[in-house]
C-alpha cells in the first residue's frame, strides 16, 4: 500500500505515525511537505500527523487546512481515498470542512497527556474492522484543544448514521456526547484526537493502536 | 484603507479562556464580574475600495470558523 504523511511547519507525530504505518504495511509512507500541490501517484492512504503546525496560531490547525497540498487532499477524499487525521490532523480535517464541527479549548482548560479509556461505536469503518463492536480500548491523548463541539443537529446526524467511530470512557476534554473520533458521510475519513500511531508495540506500553493500521493495511490493499 | 475584524465565539459556545480570565480576575480581588468571553481583534490594513463583501468573504475562509465563531467588521475612517 502506498501512503502519505502530510508533514507543515509544527507537525512533530509525522516520524511516529511513519513508522507505524510502515511497521504494519512494510512499507515507508511518502513524507508529503504542505506546500506540495499534488500527492504521489498512487497514494492509497493519507495520514495527517498531530503536532502543532503553524504554532496553532490563529485556531489550531487553522492555517494547515489553507495549504496547498489540503487541496489535493479534498480531491483524494471526494474519491474515495481514505483520510486519517490524528489530533492535530483532526483539527486539520474540520478546519478544511472535511470533517464537521470544530475541537475548541478542553473544558477544563488543562492540556491532557495520558492514556485514556476509548470505546469503539462503529466497528464496522474501513478504520475500525478490526476491533470489536463497543470494545473497550486504551489509546494515549496529548492536546489542548480536544473539546469536540458541534450543533445538536449535526452530532445526531453523526451518532444516527453511525460517524461516531470512538468516544472517550470517561471524562477527558468536554467533547459532545463524549466524542473521541468521527467519520465523514462517505466513510473514508476519520479524525481522532487519541494517538494510535503511539501503541502500536508491547514496548510502548500498549498495542490498542496497531489494529487501526492492520484494519487499514487489509481494506486498502 | 484600514479595517478590524471583531471574532467572537458565539452565545453557548462554552468558552474556557474566558472562565480563566474571570477566575484571574476574581482572584485579583475585582468583584462583580459576571462573565468573561475573550475573542480575537484583528486589524487589516487594506487597498482602497476593498468592499464589505471582499472582507466578509476573508473572516468565512479563515479569520474566524463560524461553525463556533461570529465576526464583526469595522471600518476605521483614514484621515
Amino acid at each position: 500500500m502506498k501512503s502519505a504523511v502530510l508533514v507543515f511547519p509544527g507537525s512533530n507525530c509525522d516520524r511516529d505515525l511513519a513508522v507505524a504505518i510502515e511497521q504494519v504495511t512494510g512499507r515507508a509512507p511518502a513524507m508529503v511537505w504542505h506546500r506540495e500541490s499534488e500527492l504521489p501517484d498512487g497514494t492509497g492512504l493519507i495520514a495527517i500527523p498531530g503536532g502543532f503546525s503553524y504554532g496553532d496560531y490563529l485556531r489550531s490547525g487553522a492555517m494547515a487546512a489553507r495549504s496547498p497540498i489540503m487541496r489535493a487532499v479534498g480531491e483524494a477524499a471526494g474519491k474515495g481515498v481514505p483520510v486519517l487525521g490524528i489530533c492535530n490532523g483532526f483539527q486539520v480535517l474540520t478546519e478544511a470542512g472535511l470533517l464537521p464541527g470544530a475541537l475548541m479549548r478542553n473544558a477544563g482548560l488543562h492540556f491532557v497527556c495520558r492514556t485514556v479509556g476509548l470505546k469503539v461505536e462503529n466497528s464496522q469503518s474501513i478504520f475500525t474492522a478490526r476491533y470489536g463492536a463497543g470494545e473497550e480500548i486504551e489509546i494515549p491523548v496529548a492536546h489542548h484543544d480536544g473539546n469536540y463541539q458541534a450543533d445538536p443537529e449535526t452530532l445526531d446526524r453523526l451518532e444516527g448514521e453511525g460517524r461516531v467511530a470512538f468516544r472517550y470512557t470517561g471524562e477527558v476534554n468536554g467533547s459532545a456526547r463524549s466524542m473521541a473520533g468521527i467519520l465523514n458521510d462517505q466513510g473514508n475519513v476519520l479524525g481522532m484526537m487519541p494517538h494510535p500511531e503511539r501503541v502500536i508495540e508491547a514496548a510502548h506500553g500498549g498495542t490498542d493502536g496497531r489494529r487501526l493500521f492492520e484494519g487499514l493495511l487489509e481494506a486498502v490493499a | 484603507m484600514k479595517a478590524r475584524v471583531f471574532v467572537t465565539l458565539k452565545p453557548g459556545v462554552l468558552d474556557p479562556q474566558g472562565k480563566a480570565i474571570h477566575h484571574a480576575l476574581e482572584g485579583l480581588g475585582f468583584s462583580g464580574v459576571q462573565e468573561v468571553r475573550a475573542g480575537k481583534l484583528i486589524e487589516l490594513e487594506l487597498a482602497d475600495g476593498t468592499s464589505d463583501d471582499q472582507i466578509a468573504d476573508m473572516c468565512r475562509k479563515l479569520l474566524a470558523n463560524t461553525v463556533i465563531e461570529n465576526f464583526r467588521i469595522e471600518r476605521m475612517e483614514t484621515a
